[in-house]
């Protein structure tokens, strides 16, 4: 499924299913590398990654704790949120690179703060929330 | 009986003494928002590095402040999720330590179970259970049922972002400084409520979860199309959307199942406006309402060795090889998975 034609979608039910294909398709250590602004459908897209991972749990904002962890889907999901950090080496400092090589597969919000520390095989996801509605989802 | 409370689950440092789950001899929070100011936001490493390098004289300062030795102490307790693995590691490890050397009990304990049973801890009102309990922070907004201490159900919480979080990023949407909800809070006074109405997501859809990613989105939707809005307008319209919902659905709880005493904690809960709607929902209804006192609302270890007292009274001291768990939730039955 993945493909570099940008998809737009037109709902927050329609960026969960874009995220839920993603995630029948996550293999063990895989790195989802998102990027896009505040409000840009992030969070929902993870939702549906870990729908696709078959996870029942509610996937919340990890803002503030970090790391979200969920279990009980075909794979553990880290759910990891940068928001507050400014550096790479502040990321290095919270143990980023226990979830860049998980056991699991691991989502990252706010992926342009660790730019430099991302594996070259991370599925970078560029969300970008237009008016109406209208997200634009790239993948490379 | 005095426990030694110990608190690194996020950005803060924080031990005190509590003697008997009510009377707070000491409660030592080494702030560090004023240290992170300059950066726009809370930063962890910072707040990690800074939990190693302060928990000794933090411990050593409760302890000095409660004027008790660590032969007076009881037991030692500590957070032990959920939050930050990295954080919640060194306080963990140094409760542990300091109850082994000294040959007392130690407790692990729910930092989200504290925030709930914390507005009890200061009012000595037990009798008050059972309650419905707001616990609304950067981190959490959950909706408990509680019939006794370490007792509880979750009603609700939120299902994307936190009300304290959706604070802050506004306040970052209209460039206000940080932490979000006092900046937020001060410049709704000079604001109109209802100038904008912003949506009051789930409010009246019969459940009893949170949501406040949309209502984010709103308010960037709407300052893209209102670049010359009046911030204060914006701030209040956006504060009242979100007191709306929270007092909304903690009256319906109390309500639907016929509760009468009302509790709020977590540091959103110091908002002023929330706590005058509150309250006058609260004494419209003739529901008794505890408010955590603001030292318990943020992140603080006072009310980690207040439910340690409980806790230590009805299910004994946990084991040393307890472990961390950062994503561990509130836990459905209270006193969660502590011999998991």
């Amino acid at each position: 499924m993945i493909t570099s034609q940008p998809v737009d979608t037109h709902s927050f039910e329609e960026t969960l299913r874009f995220g839920e294909r993603l995630g029948r398709e996550l293999q063990r250590g895989d790195v989802v590398a998102l990027f896009g602004d505040l409000g840009a459908g992030k969070t929902a897209l993870v939702k549906g990654i870990a729908r696709g991972l078959g996870i029942t749990q509610e996937v919340t904002s990890p803002t503030f704790t970090l790391v979200h962890e969920y279990t009980g889907g075909r794979l553990p999901l880290f759910h990891v949120d940068l928001y507050r950090l400014d550096s790479p080496e502040q990321a290095l400092a919270i143990g980023i690179e226990e979830y860049l090589n998980g056991p699991g597969a691991t989502a990252i919000e706010w992926s342009e703060k660790i730019e430099s520390l991302l594996p070259a095989t991370a599925i970078r996801i560029r969300i970008t929330a237009s008016d109406n509605n209208v997200r634009r989802i790239e993948v490379a | 009986m005095k426990i030694l409370g110990v608190e690194t689950s996020c950005d803060e440092t924080a031990a005190a003494v509590v003697s008997n789950g009510t009377e707070i001899l000491s409660n030592v929070v080494s702030s560090q928002v004023a240290l992170h100011r300059p950066y726009g936001g809370v930063v962890p490493e910072l707040a990690s590095r800074n939990h190693l390098r302060l928990i000794d004289s933090v411990v050593e300062q409760a302890l000095f402040d409660a004027r008790a030795s660590i032969d007076e102490i009881d037991g030692v307790a500590a957070t032990y999720g959920p939050g930050l693995a990295s954080s919640l590691l060194i306080g963990l490890n140094v409760a542990k330590g300091i109850a082994f050397a000294a040959g007392k009990p130690f407790v692990a304990i729910n930092h989200v179970e504290a925030h709930l049973y914390s507005p009890l801890f200061a009012n000595a009102a037990r009798g008050a259970l059972p309650m419905i309990s707001l616990i609304v922070s950067g981190g959490h907004t959950i909706l408990a049922h509680a019939t006794a201490i370490g007792t509880h159900e979750i009603l609700g919480q939120t299902v994307d972002d936190a009300a304290g979080e959706a604070f802050d990023k506004v306040a970052k949407l209209l460039d206000l400084g940080y932490p979000g909800g006092p900046e937020i809070q001060n410049r709704a006074e000079n604001g109109n409520p209802r100038a904008i109405d912003f949506p009051r997501s789930m409010l009246h859809d019969g459940s009893y979860d949170f949501s406040f990613s949309g209502l984010k989105t709103s308010v960037l939707y709407f300052l893209r199309k209102n670049p010359r809005s009046r911030t204060g307008d914006v701030c209040a319209s956006f504060q009242e959307a979100v007191v709306d919902v929270l007092v909304g659905k903690t009256v319906r709880a109390a309500a639907d199942l016929r509760v009468k005493t009302v509790s709020a904690s977590g540091g959103v809960s110091i908002n002023r406006r929330f706590r005058e709607k509150l309250g006058a929902e609260c004494a419209q209804r003739g529901l008794q309402l505890l408010l955590a006192p603001a030292a318990l609302c943020a992140d603080n270890a006072a009310m980690i060795a207040g439910l340690a007292y409980y806790q230590l009274s009805r299910s004994g001291p946990s084991d040393f090889s307890m472990e961390i768990a950062p994503s561990m939730g509130l836990g459905a039955g209270g006193f969660s998975c502590q011999h998991s």
